[in-house]
């Protein structure tokens, strides 16, 4: 559950709309079922009384959004970000991709998202309503007579339970506690991968990639990937694939990706939330910062506005390629 | 109708492998089911669909289409097709096996896409009741009753007992193949599954969703609709629900230069993109509200047009499962549409 | 549309002439490797052709179906496949399929009518099969009133063909314009929706639009400023395709795609269709 309500949220976002403060609201919208959450642009408090969520199934990173919502408005533009949401406020912000005049962010705290995957990997499908005000959260379906009580520890997404912080990096305002930077196991996975021999990693990601549709879910939802013109979608490019044509190809892009947003990606996890093929794709981006913290010492992109990552910053103490190439033998 | 154990539900995969590739739904590692090719050891999965469409079973995400070889200033085309196998695909649910008909009024309507209707013809598909839709689940509001799947042979599973109707010439030959697995049965058992499901899909939160309002001849009322720019104002432009829909079809030509020759292939392409439309001069559809409203437009309007009052979408609920926001075809009905319950 | 075996797999076609029409459109003249037309076709449908490795596009069929011998096509250069096509050297082997839309009704409504085309640039190459066409049976229709303009004298597609043979049949008026003034040209000076307007026809025609949209738009305003009804008016539309038959989805526009049901259109029908070609 989370400790800030959305009666607090929705106060402070209709007291700042009508005190002209801001002229928008990005904010999580009521779907048809109670996790079923759409980011939304709220313009009146109408809007808002009527349509504003806030619960364990708030995921979506906002973020992103602010690059193309800014552009749009004449004043400013409301955002609510939790923790994690702020590194790629700030990972943004350092890539001057949205004017921080615009923006009137207010830091929420937040105690872990729900996997809804999860919930109905206990709760079967067919559920009718979801109640998490409590530690537990109550899931009722067509199919049982009282709701199923789960551990809200239980269902939380992936990178929840990895979380790496509670502390906002960025905000105009703060609503709630401010909490800390954690200290997360979130390296685990990579190390467990690190550790197999190079062709048991080739069959693991083999058997994770394969099942891509190239959707490209993962690089549209991903704060990192805001590239006007992203060269897979270039005709001219020799690489726009629209479908996998081979096991190669396939690869190719998400690898091709990870580069990418390598020493850029702040961890947010959203490529994983949102694949609809539920393919662990944050693990190539961990595997790039768990690297980078091994080789350059502990980087965390979007911790702060303007720092030069430490692929795009060569000092004389950087390491040597050979001493890289050593390190295959020991894990990866 | 015919019917025989669970436990023996193995023996009868066994039996129509023999002479054909059989797919069933299989967990996947993941947690999630996919079309598995049956072989000693495959699982039917319990999950309630596959996150794929069977739609790749006849219009695969990528395809060769023909190749060609260049020397100097000639061109050869080659035809690389090889005789299309029989196959037999199990357990489709009734919202998929509505979608092949969505998909032949495309595909097989003059002319003819032969690529499309050699597998066609060559497939069996053998479909399955369901017994536990998902809140996602609106296939009733195109007229589809999941405890009545159609398709070449109709399937019903309680948990003791499998039962097969034949509803094709097809499914007649298949289930002559499985005779002496199976034993003639009433239909008293399956009636009633039929009733449970009937009172469970009156109890779905979608079940008050209609289709008032959309159809042919709708295209001046809803193109202008202004909701359309509050519907789309935070889609990605991502293709996912066009590739998980078992009724999209848009596709792509490309071709692909190996180096010894030019493989022109066909894949699925996504109206969502932002190059769908792209021409060296310009573009047709600008924003992302446009390829959204064309998206929804096309499924709700334009194909009913086409095709006597028959919309695009199945109701199996995938896009409401997977869209990274959660946008979908259901709020767009009951936004634009006629029922706001 | 006939029951073709095989809709996306084309023949092989071969370059037989290539003509430089302007700075940026060639006219290439292809046959199919046993030196014969590769399809009959109406006046206004198109063809696929490709290059394999390079893609492959919609051109309009510019050459008269009463040429029995080969095809032409009057190619601009502004993509992929069209600046592939502009290096071609005759002898070249391209593919070619087709032939797909709808041709403009040259057998039935435009029959005894008086006719009016009007065309922009390059938008010349899909009318010019119509204006052949209606020239070879010449005795069917009334009088034919062409007008073409082009941003210079340099940039007239066609334009030998137009004065030598256009120009000096009985009953063809020919009015010719270009965008600015220029040395050499004595000819009208001015953007084509003006010329038609200072021209200003007679309504008892039917009018063939073809150009660049902002051409179509203003020339249909100016068309319907003289009086004309929009079902007097037919235009070709051009939209991104795939397949050509229908199926891809690309140059679907309301219910209509432009391959199957298009690309000629009379201006009441696209008024039907949602804005978005």
């Amino acid at each position: 559950m989370q400790k800030i309500t959305r009666e607090q949220l929705i106060d402070k976002a209709v007291s700042l709309l009508e005190n002209g403060t801001v002229e928008a609201v990005l904010g999580w919208g009521k779907g048809e079922f109670d996790y079923d959450v759409t980011p939304t642009v709220f313009k009146t408090a109408d809007e808002i009384n009527a349509g504003f969520v806030w619960n364990d199934f708030c995921g979506a990173n906002f973020s992103r959004y602010l690059v193309a919502k800014t552009g749009k408005i004449e004043g400013k533009i409301l955002v609510f970000l939790k923790p994690c949401d702020t590194y790629s406020f700030n990972q943004l912000l350092t890539e001057h991709r949205f004017d921080r005049e615009k923006v009137y962010a207010v830091g929420i705290p937040c105690e872990g998202m729900a996997d809804i995957a999860k919930v109905k990997a206990v709760c079967g499908e067919g559920i009718s309503a979801i109640n998490c005000d409590g530690e537990k959260i109550a899931v009722t379906t067509l199919y049982d007579d009282e709701p199923i009580m789960v551990d809200a520890k239980d269902v939380l997404a992936e990178r929840c339970v990895n979380c790496k912080s509670k502390k906002h990096v960025a905000y105009d305002e703060l609503l709630g506690e401010e909490g800390e930077v954690v200290d997360s196991a979130r390296f685990d996975e990579v190390a467990k991968i690190e550790a197999m021999t190079p062709d048991e990693r080739f069959a693991f990601w083999q058997n994770e990639l394969s099942r891509c549709i190239r959707c490209n879910a993962c690089r549209d939802a991903c704060p990192a990937c805001t590239c006007e013109k992203c060269v897979f979608d270039n005709p001219n490019s020799g690489v726009e694939n629209k479908a996998p044509a081979n096991s190669f190809e396939e690869k190719m892009f998400h690898i091709i990706r990870a580069f990418h947003v390598a020493g850029r990606c702040t961890d947010c996890g959203e490529c994983s939330r949102v694949c609809p093929q539920n393919i662990p794709l944050h693990l190539l981006n961990r595997k790039f910062i768990k690297d980078i913290n091994e080789f350059y010492g502990e980087y965390q992109a979007g911790a702060e506005v303007g720092s030069r990552a430490p692929l795009v910053d060569y000092t004389t103490g950087d390491i040597e390629p050979g001493e890289v190439f050593d390190r295959r033998d020991t894990n990866a | 109708m015919r019917k025989c154990s669970l436990e023996s539900l193995n023996s009868v995969f066994a039996e129509i492998a023999k002479a054909a590739t059989l797919y069933i739904p299989a967990d996947r590692t993941d947690g999630s089911a996919v079309y598995t090719k049956w072989e000693e050891g495959v699982v039917y999965s319990n999950a309630l669909n596959t996150v794929r469409s069977p739609k790749d079973f006849f219009f695969p995400q990528m395809e060769n289409l023909m190749e060609f070889k260049t020397q100097g200033k000639t061109i050869e085309i080659i035809d690389t097709r090889s005789e299309t196998e029989d196959f037999v695909v199990f357990g489709v649910r009734a919202c998929d096996v509505k979608s092949f008909e969505i998909l032949d009024r495309v595909f097989l309507s003059e002319p003819v896409d032969s690529y499309y209707a050699a597998r066609r013809a060559h497939g069996v598909i053998v479909s399955m009741a369901c017994t536990r839709p998902s809140e996602t689940c609106f296939c009733q509001t195109f007229g589809i009753n999941p405890a009545e799947p159609a398709g070449d042979i109709s399937v019903w599973k309680t948990e003791t007992e499998v039962f097969f109707k034949s509803n094709t010439e097809k499914g007649v030959a298949l289930m002559q193949k499985l005779e002496a697995l199976t034993e003639e049965c009433t239909e008293e058992a399956v009636d009633a599954q039929k009733e449970k499901i009937s009172a469970v899909m009156k109890k779905l939160p979608l079940a008050n969703l209609t289709t008032e309002g959309f159809g042919g001849g709708k295209t001046k009322e809803l193109f202008d609709n202004p909701a359309w720019e509050e519907l789309s104002q935070t889609c990605l432009g991502c293709g996912t629900c066009t590739f998980v829909c078992p009724t999209c079809q848009c596709y792509d030509i490309k071709d692909f230069n190996t180096g010894k020759g030019v493989i022109r292939y066909r894949c699925w392409d996504s109206c969502m993109y932002s190059e769908f439309t792209r021409m060296a001069h310009g573009n047709n559809r600008l924003t992302q509200k446009e390829r959204f409203r064309q998206r929804f437009m096309h499924k709700l309007v334009y194909y009913p047009e086409n095709n006597d009052g028959l919309f695009s979408c199945v109701g199996c609920g995938r896009c409401l499962a997977k869209c990274p926001i959660s946008m979908n075809i259901v709020k767009v009905m009951k936004k634009i549409g006629g029922s706001n319950e | 549309m006939n029951n073709r075996a095989e809709t996306l797999i084309p023949k092989v076609g071969v370059i037989t002439d290539v003509r430089i029409d302007t700075p940026d459109i060639k006219t290439f003249r292809v046959v199919t490797t046993d030196g014969k037309k590769a399809f009959g076709h109406k006046p206004g449908q198109c063809a696929m052709l490709s290059i394999p490795g390079v893609g492959e596009a919609m051109f309009s069929i510019t050459s008269s179906p009463t040429n029995e011998e080969f095809m032409e096509f009057s190619i601009k250069k502004c993509g992929c496949v069209t600046e592939w096509l502009h290096q071609a050297e005759v002898g070249q082997q391209i593919t070619i399929r087709g032939p797909y839309g709808n041709p403009f009704p040259v057998d039935d409504v435009f029959v005894g009518k008086n006719l009016l085309f009007i065309a922009g640039g390059v938008g010349l190459a899909p009318l010019r099969s119509v204006i052949n066409y209606c020239r070879h049976y010449r005795d069917r229709y009334g009088d034919i009133d062409i007008v073409y303009g082009s941003r210079s004298k340099d940039d007239l597609l066609d334009y030998k063909e137009i004065i030598d043979e256009w120009a000096t049949d009985a009953g063809v008026n020919v009015h010719l314009t270009i965008d600015n003034p220029q040395e050499g040209w004595d000819g009208h000076v001015g953007f084509v929706p003006n010329y038609v307007k200072e021209l200003g026809f007679d309504t008892n025609k039917t009018a063939i639009l073809c150009g660049p949209p902002i051409m179509i738009k203003f020339t249909l305003e100016g068309l319907c400023g003289l009086g004309f009804d929009k079902t007097q008016i037919y235009t070709t539309l051009e939209l991104r395709m795939k397949c050509g038959v229908g199926k891809c989805g690309r140059c679907n526009v309301g219910s209509k795609y432009v391959c199957k049901d298009g690309p000629v259109f009379r201006c009441d029908e696209l008024d039907e269709l949602p804005s978005e070609y």
